[in-house]
């Protein structure tokens, strides 16, 4: 089923989850901010793709088109498709989609806290959707939403079911958001920056539980995130994105060890590491000179060119997606210089 | 229903479209608010020019006539041109409503202040404006009636003292936020002296929430003047007011309707307009008040 | 909790005493003698001193707050002076409709101003939701009177289905009862509608843009039990507190409907004391509304303990 188009990346099975060309945009008092515009990943069974980018870059919105919960207005998806099993969900009517959510595609928030309804038990909170998808009684709801408590390792889940989201820590919220997500066992999980809000020590019980059970259920995982040590421990491919647009696509291995788009190598270049060496003549944390584009005013051709060391004449024309090695591909003329 | 459409972004946008547009157009509930408010104002001040008829002179020959070109609102139960009391009834009721609004601002911005400031008073404070929140507005008007000569000025006060303890919470409650701020506490511990505090930072933080809620007391007490005028606590039966007014010709009401509805109408308008301005204020000064306020 | 329900009903205590003080303050401070003024105007000095003595206006002020302290937690809110009878059974028998009529316009209101509210908010922006807050401005502005004389004027001269006013006790049938109460009721009502649907559709505004909704929509849940379960639910607390809240308003606009519809209630009863100058009735009827007004913000204070879980626990 996998189409060769110049600047995708070719597969040997189908995706669990495809997204192709996406557009979408919003209207502002500033004119058409165009938040995601042309966006275009896959990622497969038991397979993690990473998202990463700084804020702004169209991430969130990314996912949230998938699911089809962009407010309208101000927002619309004017563009693409996006395919779950091969099926376009952007085509579907609202009522299929609702069967979608939560049931095919599970997504999983940044807060913890303000993402759970504070005045319904954690339990009703997963027995809502298994009863919802499944059709169970509410018996067998409550059991389910037991059993899938204690899957990702909450102590006491009898007890802790008939608790409020107030009463957990940080960490527990978020393996409840988990475990909401993943109880209907869908195929696609979407996580949006789910460590960002917790502790370092916590990030890592969360990211290791994710990764058990991707291991066990075999789902896809959309992994969304600014820090690139998350993708480092978890994500198998990664894609990078900037002002609503794709500037690389590799496994997680090439990233780090060749980044070729002059975006990827700032950021890995600024992030902090142990190995730094103090006191020397390149003590400051290098940036990226510059801001992120407005999304409504945004630069003819490359959008990156603006704060880009390599810029060149030719950046006023959009560089397009090409792959520089298997399965490895950026959208930039001088990739790799 | 296909995303992939071929119409291009501003025919798929339409029903959204957004220009720059003037403030009148930005904000049609002020314009509306305040052109009804201009207009009522304007007759109001302007009623002995506008009026041919003396508001008080008796012509038992012409009782409750309907409305005629000769009396635009028709003739009460005494002969009196209903349109000429209705405007001079309008006098008052502005003149209560704005009295009210600004004697509770100033003293219930005082004595929010002190409790907000000083915190050994707090308590006591609120107390105090609780109990009085707890007496229905209108009983305890009644019973401040009850005891003194009826008068436009005893009114005025039978009415701004149940609204006192609304703006002594609000201040209180703001001063309190206020207090709590970082800049505050900066300048607290630099060694500002608390009048200076007060005056620099805490008053000027509270001076939008208050007028809005002023605009609201003004409307309220607008039309608890008419409902004591209504129930006979309210100015002395001379006085025009629209609260008077209906109180004649309730016995009246099937023979001449008009005697009622023209002053009501008009009372409805005037609170109409004014709760609309403080709406649109609220909105325009600041949307995040809309949860706190009335 | 059975300390929290005892400390909030403690609380009551200072406020209560306070709307003593001020009623017993406002007929002693005031302009003028107090015996005269109750006496009326019609009443000799031998008149007046035998009320002072009567009444133990001749004792220092802070005994006789004291002993009317006593006599107001007995139960005894003093004696009218026009009919000799005793304030409280006045009231007593004059209850039933006032009661009926709040009760009866409480229940129309948040029925119809909690989903109008809601409607509003997840309309927000288009023309529904204008449609109902221009609505709801303009009912909050209506003088009580107005409408009721305009209702009146329809429904009973007009199309004659309604009766022009009065009270049919409930014991007499329902159906006489509900006719008689229907225009009080909607001309009281309209006020305290807008004003709880105004805080209804801004409070849900608040609510909708929280995240908790945006994960129950990403779980595929439908339109009712996303505005229901998880929206109202969490909205309940103000919109409850407002309810308490506008029973002031209610309690006060009673007294013009009663006027208006001519229903024998504690609101006429305030009107003829007005008239005739009877201030130990009045004094009664602010206290008892007062209490009223108090205690059912407690309930609504206790109701909280049900509705919101980080309140319990």
């Amino acid at each position: 089923m996998a189409e060769l188009r110049l600047g995708s990346v070719a597969l040997v099975e189908p995706a669990a989850l495809r997204v192709e060309d996406l557009r979408t945009h919003f209207l502002t008092s500033d004119g058409i901010a165009r938040a995601v515009d042309g966006v275009s990943y896959h990622v497969g069974r038991g397979e993690t793709l990473g998202v990463v980018g700084e804020s702004g870059c169209g991430k969130s919105v990314t996912a949230l088109s998938i699911m089809r919960l962009i407010p309208d207005p101000p927002g619309r998806i004017v563009a693409g498709r996006v395919l779950l099993h091969g099926r376009d969900l952007l085509a579907l009517d609202e009522a299929a989609m609702r069967r979608v959510r939560g049931n095919e595609i599970g997504m999983i928030f940044q807060e913890p806290m303000s993402s759970l309804n504070p005045v319904l038990t954690v339990g009703r909170q997963i027995e809502e959707v298994v009863a919802l998808h499944g059709r169970l009684s509410a018996r067998e709801a409550a059991e389910r939403a037991v059993e899938m408590l204690r899957l990702v390792h909450i102590p006491e889940p009898a007890r802790r079911a008939g608790e409020y989201p107030h009463q957990l820590s940080g960490g527990m919220r978020q393996r409840v958001m988990i475990a909401m997500a993943l109880s209907c066992n869908p195929g696609v999980l979407i996580a949006d920056e789910p460590t960002t809000a917790l502790d370092v020590t916590i990030q890592a019980q969360v990211l290791t539980l994710m990764q058990d059970l991707q291991e066990r259920t075999g789902t896809a995982i959309v992994l969304i995130t600014h820090d690139l040590g998350v993708i480092a421990e978890c994500a198998d491919r990664v894609a990078v994105m900037y002002a609503g647009k794709k500037v690389e696509d590799a496994p997680v291995q090439a990233l780090f060890d060749n980044p070729l788009h002059p975006y990827t190598r700032g950021l890995m270049a600024s992030m902090p590491r142990l190995d730094t060496p103090l006191g020397s003549v390149r003590g400051t944390l290098p940036e990226i000179p510059g801001t992120v584009p407005r999304l409504s005013r945004l630069p003819e051709g490359c959008r990156f060119a603006p704060r880009c060391p390599l810029a060149v004449p030719q950046c006023r024309e959009e560089p397009p997606l090409l792959e520089y090695a298997p399965g490895h591909a950026a959208a930039c003329w001088r990739a790799g210089e | 229903m296909s995303v992939t459409a071929a119409l291009p972004d501003a025919v798929r946008f339409r029903p959204l479209v957004v220009r720059r547009r003037g403030f009148a157009a930005r904000h049609p509930r002020i314009m509306v608010a305040a052109v009804l408010l201009l207009v009522l104002t304007s007759l109001a001040v302007f009623a002995p020019l506008i009026t041919q008829y003396d508001p008080q002179a008796l012509a038992v020959t012409q009782r409750l006539r309907p409305p005629s070109w000769q009396h635009l609102f028709g003739t009460d139960a005494y002969g009196r041109d209903t349109f000429s009391r209705t405007i001079h009834g309008g006098r008052i009721s502005i003149l209560i409503g704005v009295s009210v609004a600004v004697i509770s601002a100033v003293i219930g911005t005082m004595i929010g202040l002190v409790g907000g400031v000083v915190r050994w008073l707090d308590p006591m404070v609120m107390r105090i404006s609780d109990g009085l929140m707890s007496i229905p507005a209108i009983l305890l008007a009644i019973a401040l009636m009850s005891l003194t000569r009826a008068s436009v000025g005893t009114v005025i006060v039978a009415i701004t003292i149940p609204e006192v303890p609304r703006v002594i919470r609000l201040v209180r409650a703001l001063v309190l936020t206020v207090r709590e701020q970082t800049y505050v506490q900066a300048a607290v511990s630099s060694g500002t002296r608390m009048p200076r505090l007060l005056l620099r930072h805490i008053l000027p933080n509270t001076l939008t929430p208050l007028i809005v809620q002023s605009t609201y007391i003004c409307a309220s007490a607008v039309l608890l003047e008419a409902y004591l005028g209504f129930l006979g606590a309210g100015p002395p039966p001379e006085v025009p007011s629209w609260g008077n007014m209906i109180a004649e010709n309730r016995t009246f009401v099937q023979l001449a309707i008009w005697n009622v509805m023209f002053p009501g109408g008009f009372l409805a308008m005037l609170v109409l307009a004014v709760n609309m301005l403080g709406d649109g204020v609220r909105d325009l000064l600041d949307p995040r008040l809309a949860g706190r306020l009335r | 909790m059975p300390l929290l329900i005892l400390r909030r009903l403690a609380a009551t205590i200072p406020v209560m005493l306070v709307v003593a003080v001020v009623v017993f303050l406002m007929l002693h401070l005031s302009n003028g003698d107090p015996a005269a003024i109750i006496a009326g105007d019609n009443a000799t000095t031998e008149d007046i001193e035998r009320l002072r003595a009567s009444l133990g206006l001749d004792q220092p002020l802070a005994g006789q707050f004291v002993s009317w302290l006593w006599q107001l937690m007995h139960g005894d809110l003093g004696v009218s002076i026009f009919n000799r009878m005793s304030v409280t059974s006045m009231i007593v028998q004059r209850v039933e409709p006032t009661l009926a009529l709040t009760l009866l316009t409480i229940v129309i209101a948040v029925l119809v101003a909690v989903p109008l509210g809601v409607l509003a908010a997840w309309r927000v922006g288009t023309l529904t939701d204008h449609a109902i807050m221009g609505l709801a401005v303009a009912a909050f502005s209506c003088p009580v009177f107005l409408i009721g004389y305009a209702l009146v004027q329809q429904f009973s001269r007009t199309w004659r289905i309604l009766p022009v006013q009065g009270y049919t006790p409930l014991a007499e049938g329902l159906v006489p009862f509900l006719q008689h109460l229907a225009l009080p009721a909607i001309s009281l009502g309209l006020i305290y509608t807008a004003l709880l649907a105004r805080m209804t559709r801004s409070t849900m505004l608040e609510v909708l843009g929280e995240d908790y909704i945006r994960t129950a929509r990403a779980k595929g849940l439908g339109v009712m039990p996303v505005l229901l379960r998880h929206g109202l639910r969490n909205a309940a607390v103000p919109v409850v507190t407002t309810i308490g809240l506008g029973i002031a308003l209610l309690l006060g606009g009673v007294v013009v409907a009663e006027s208006v519809f001519a229903i024998p209630g504690i609101g006429r009863l305030t009107v003829e004391a007005l008239q005739q100058r009877d201030y130990p009735v009045i004094q009664g009827v602010i206290l008892v509304s007062s209490l009223a007004y108090v205690m059912v913000n407690l309930l609504i204070d206790l109701a909280y303990l049900l509705l919101d879980p980080r309140i319990r626990y």
